[in-house]
């Protein structure tokens, strides 16, 4: 079996976002700095130190009242398949890996020394700086996850696709005596949190899991694909102005081609 | 009092006046040790560094000062391996330049790291597909490298050369330099490429990405030649300032033609190399990516700062530098030679700053980086630090062979 084949054969963890359903409500942030045990601050106002490893944002189709819309775009990591992805292949010390098991784009935090050279490689901003030293009010400190760690002071987070249940949901299945992890039993929680289930997750080399379809979708893009990073998270929209704002050039490629006709 | 260090024959200000000099410039370095201590002991949010701005004042004057310092391996391999003999006038003081530059570089690179003390990973967990890891090899090699070539010319202090074992084994390094020359050749190659290559493999950015040859983006090799092109030119500048503010000839002005001679052939070479791969960008890379150059260039980075970078500073210098009546014109020479440093200093701002300002996301929007006072003063004490290296070794070393000679 050639090395292609090879890793066809393991799963390759995705997402597909249906931004026609998005209301931004912000349901998914929240469950997931919960999830991961996400410092904040009091004062959270300067949103480029911020960190929200799935953060919404707000995009319109530049058209002034009446017929202007808005929408909402959740931007988690996008867990990039190419053959280099931008961040792993520029960490000097291996401090982010790409798994081979499961695709996933991870962050090896005791090992990171916060160079910040992956945060420059990553066009979606998806990764975030440790500012400050992570202090929750005394009443939270109980509330933290035990499965995942707390980051220190100077290092980079980011989104992981709440890799520790995958963690779980293996050691599950080996104690039921099973080989596969089902769709139900691996879901990050943005996908159980969003109430409008504009986020589905699942396995996108399984013909049985929802994102192996959605992401056949006529109206299925994802983000900045010119420059060939393959994210592995698909966003779905009926909206063509939505479309278009997935990558450069879009909007201008559309208006010579009304232009041309 | 200390005139027992001071070489002989040479002549020195007193000491209280030297004393008094270092104290004024020491307060530049407090100022510095003090922002030092706000980074280490609160942590980068003392700068005006963010998620977006991950590289800022920090890594541009880092990056700056390390191709200014090129004039060091530069002059090294001019002298001991093409054996021009004329260099031999200005070599230890280029060694000096490089060794301020490469270490202040390092004590700025500790402060930018958000985990200084993990620093060693590096070594331990290299991942041998970054450049910046070559980036971390090199440099820190490099800069053993320049303390070597430093050492026999603290040993030629008066005092410490009347010690036998320290004047011989100050004379046996000199035979050798050549080896250290070529190793230091070698190291600099290749970390100032991949200095410039650390930014042209970001693929997934558009402003940086550069095509490739063989494994190294373009970036790797213009930035080499931009490094050798800027570095005998800050040598000169630098020496020329040491002779204004000491008062003494210290290098035969035949030396500092020769420097801006070769400098002005390095630049021609770079900023032709350097306008047909921006010309082969603008025209081939950006639009594969949906860009145009114009958009990139947007306020308040201007299309004017590409043609300050390339023409003024760059095809202007190296035109003036190759026409000999400049070179031997101070007049000219010099505003030639700041021309060129600052075309490199632009460059590895519009590398570092500009390339993180422009949003690539179509609805993602610009940002502003300000730097802190912490970054300013940090960075100033590094300038301060050399200032206060150069002075010590000028009064206490005989740096250069032809000072005696020349006053």
């Amino acid at each position: 079996m050639d090395k292609a084949h090879e890793l066809e054969k393991h799963p390759k963890y995705g997402m597909v976002i249906d931004l026609d359903k998005c209301t931004g409500c912000g349901a998914c942030t929240v469950a997931c700095m919960e999830e991961n045990n996400i410092p904040f601050r009091k004062d959270e106002t300067n949103k480029l130190r911020s960190i929200t490893w799935l953060r919404v944002y707000r995009i319109n189709n530049g058209k002034s009242y009446p017929d202007t819309e808005y929408a909402y775009l959740p931007r988690p990591c996008q867990h990039c398949d190419s053959h280099h992805t931008p961040c792993v292949s520029v960490c000097p010390v291996n401090a982010t890996d790409k798994g081979r098991e499961d695709g996933i784009i991870s962050q090896v935090h005791p090992r990171c020394i916060g160079c910040r050279y992956c945060m420059a490689a990553c066009p979606y901003h998806a990764r975030y700086f440790n500012w400050w030293d992570p202090i929750w009010p005394k009443e939270m400190k109980q509330m933290l996850s035990p499965d995942v760690s707390v980051r220190p002071r100077g290092v980079v987070e980011k989104c992981t696709f709440c890799h520790h249940r995958l963690k779980r949901a293996k050691a599950q299945a080996m104690m039921d005596g099973r080989e596969e992890i089902r769709e139900k039993d691996y879901q990050t929680a943005c996908t159980q949190a969003c109430s409008a289930g504009a986020i589905v997750f699942g396995d996108l080399n399984n013909p049985e899991h929802m994102v192996n379809k959605l992401k056949t979708s006529p109206n299925a893009f994802r983000l900045l694909e010119k420059l060939h990073t393959e994210p592995k998270v698909y966003y779905l929209s009926t909206k063509k102005w939505v479309r278009q704002q997935a990558d450069n050039g879009l909007l201008e490629a559309h208006k010579a081609d009304v232009e041309h006709a | 009092m200390d005139s027992i260090l001071i070489p002989k024959g040479l002549k020195r200000c007193s000491l209280i006046q030297f004393v008094a000099w270092l104290g004024f410039v020491s307060m530049f370095l407090g100022a510095g040790g003090i922002g030092a201590l706000c980074v280490f002991g609160l942590g980068l949010n003392q700068t005006g560094l963010n998620d977006y701005f991950g590289f800022g004042l920090w890594i541009t004057f880092d990056l700056a000062v390390i191709a200014l310092g090129a004039g060091a391996f530069f002059t090294g391999f001019l002298t001991y391996i093409l054996k021009i003999k004329e260099l031999k006038a200005i070599i230890n003081f280029a060694v000096i330049i490089g060794f301020i530059c490469y270490s202040g570089a390092m004590v700025i690179l500790g402060l930018d790291v958000g985990q200084p003390l993990r620093a060693w990973f590096g070594y331990w967990h290299p991942n041998i597909h970054s450049m910046l890891t070559e980036v971390i090899f090199c440099i820190t090699c490099y800069l053993t490298v320049l303390m070597i070539e430093y050492l026999p010319l603290l040993l030629e202090n008066r005092k410490l050369d009347e010690i036998p074992l320290f004047h011989n084994f100050s004379h046996s390094l000199h035979e050798i330099m050549m080896v250290f020359a070529g190793v230091g050749t070698f190291l600099s190659f290749f970390h100032q490429g991949s200095l410039g290559g650390m930014y042209g493999v970001l693929f997934a950015r558009p402003f940086l990405y550069r095509p490739h040859f063989f494994i190294w983006p373009t970036s790797f090799f213009l930035f080499i030649l931009s490094a050798v092109a800027s570095g005998p030119a800050f040598t000169v500048l630098i020496t020329s300032l040491t002779q204004l503010v000491t008062g003494k000839k210290l290098v035969k002005r035949s030396v500092f033609s020769l420097m801006a001679k070769i400098s002005g052939i390095m630049l021609s070479i770079y900023i032709i190399f350097k306008i047909i791969d921006t010309w082969y960008w603008a025209k081939h890379i950006l639009p594969d990516m949906g860009l145009t150059l114009a958009e990139l260039y947007a306020p308040p980075y201007s299309m004017s700062l590409l043609f300050i970078e390339l023409i003024v500073c760059g095809v202007l210098p190296a035109i003036l530098l190759l026409m000999p009546k400049v070179r031997e014109n101070d007049f000219l020479l010099y505003p030639a030679l700041l021309l060129n440093i600052l075309g490199i200093i632009i460059n590895r701002f519009v590398f570092t700053v500009q390339g993180l300002a422009i949003p690539v996301m179509p609805f993602d929007s610009w940002q502003i980086y300000i730097p802190s006072w912490q970054e300013w003063v940090t960075s100033i004490a590094v300038i301060a630090y050399g200032i206060v290296v150069i002075s010590l070794s000028f009064r206490y070393l005989p740096v250069f062979p032809q000072e005696k000679e020349l006053n």
